[in-house]
C-alpha cells in the first residue's frame, strides 16, 4: 500500500485522499461490497465496525455500530447515493440512535470513492466533504487517544482567549 | 489547499507545542498582535535563550511565523494552523491511512492463501 497523496481544505471541511494497493480494481471493490470485509477496516482502531446491514445498491441503505473499548456502541448509517461497480461510489455516512435511525443534528459526511487502475495496481481516491467542524469533531473523539482529547479541549480554551 | 507531507508528525508537533502553559500563553499574546521575542521574553520569569526555545517549538508546529524587522525578529501567529478545522482534518486523514493500511492488510491475505494453494 502506497498513500500517493493527501490533501485537506479547512475553508470547505474536505478531504481528498489517494492510495495505492497491489490488487486489481474488481478485489479492491470487494473490500467495500461484501460487509464481512467492510466492517475488518471501517472503524478507527479501538472501535471495531459491525454491519447488520449493507444494502450496495442505488438508495440502499447500511447500517452498522462500533464497539468502543468499554463496550460502549455507536451506531452509524449509510445512504448509497450513486454506484457504479466495480469503479465509482458515494455515499452519504451520519450518526443513528439505538434503533439506527439517523440522528439529524450533526449533519452528514458524504463521500465519493473511485477507483481505477494504474498499471498493475489500483488506485482509490476518497474525497470527504463534512457539513460542519462540530460534527467532524464528535466523529473523531472515537477512537480518539485521552491526549488527543486534551488537546482538543487545549485548542478550544486558546481560541476562547483570542477571541476574548 | 494545503498538502501535508506526514499528518501525523505535524499534529504531534502542534499538541506537543499547545500541552505547555508558557507556550499557549504566547500563542495567544502573538495571534492578537506580532512582538519581537525580547519584548516577549521580558513577560516571562525565564531566561531569553528559554523563550527563544519556546518560539522554535511553536515556530516547528506552524502555530507562529517569524518576521525579520530591522535587527529583531517579530512573531506573528499563524491563525491557519490554529484552527481547529485544520487539527480535525489532520485527525480524520490519520483514520483513513489506518483505514488504507487495513485493506491492505486484508488483501495481502488473497497471496497468502494463493501461495498456499499453490504449494
Amino acid at each position: 500500500m502506497t498513500v500517493v497523496s493527501s490533501q485537506t481544505d479547512p475553508e470547505a471541511l474536505t478531504l481528498t485522499f489517494v492510495a495505492e494497493f497491489n490488487a486489481n480494481v474488481e478485489r479492491v471493490w470487494q473490500i467495500w461490497e461484501d460487509p464481512r470485509q467492510l466492517e475488518r477496516w471501517w472503524g478507527p482502531p479501538t472501535w471495531p465496525a459491525t454491519f447488520d446491514r449493507h444494502d450496495f445498491v442505488p438508495g440502499g441503505r447500511s447500517s452498522y455500530y462500533m464497539t468502543g473499548p468499554d463496550g460502549e456502541k455507536a451506531r452509524g448509517w449509510w445512504v448509497t447515493t450513486a454506484i457504479r461497480s466495480p469503479e465509482h461510489l458515494e455515499f452519504d455516512d451520519g450518526f443513528a440512535d439505538d434503533d439506527g435511525e439517523p440522528t439529524g443534528d450533526l449533519g452528514v459526511t458524504h463521500a465519493v470513492v473511485t477507483l481505477e487502475q494504474v498499471e498493475a495496481r489500483t488506485r482509490m481516491t476518497i474525497f470527504s466533504t463534512f457539513e460542519s467542524a462540530d460534527q467532524l469533531q464528535q466523529m473523531m473523539e472515537m477512537g480518539m487517544e485521552e491526549g488527543m482529547r486534551e488537546a482538543m479541549g487545549q485548542i478550544d480554551r486558546l481560541l476562547a482567549e483570542v477571541r476574548a | 489547499m494545503v498538502v501535508y507531507e506526514s499528518v501525523s508528525d505535524e499534529t504531534d508537533r502542534i499538541f506537543h507545542a499547545l500541552a505547555d502553559a508558557t507556550r499557549r500563553d504566547i500563542v495567544v499574546r502573538v495571534v492578537q498582535r506580532g512582538q519581537s521575542v525580547s519584548t516577549l521574553a521580558e513577560r516571562y520569569a525565564m531566561s531569553f535563550a528559554a523563550v527563544q526555545k519556546h518560539v522554535a517549538v511553536l515556530e516547528r508546529a506552524h502555530l507562529i511565523v517569524k518576521e525579520r524587522r530591522g535587527r529583531e525578529q517579530i512573531v506573528h501567529g499563524n491563525p491557519d494552523t490554529l484552527r481547529k478545522a485544520t487539527v480535525l482534518l489532520q485527525h480524520y486523514e490519520e483514520l483513513w491511512r489506518y483505514r488504507a493500511q487495513s485493506i491492505s492488510d486484508i488483501l495481502s491475505e488473497d497471496v497468502t492463501v494463493k501461495q498456499e494453494g499453490e504449494s
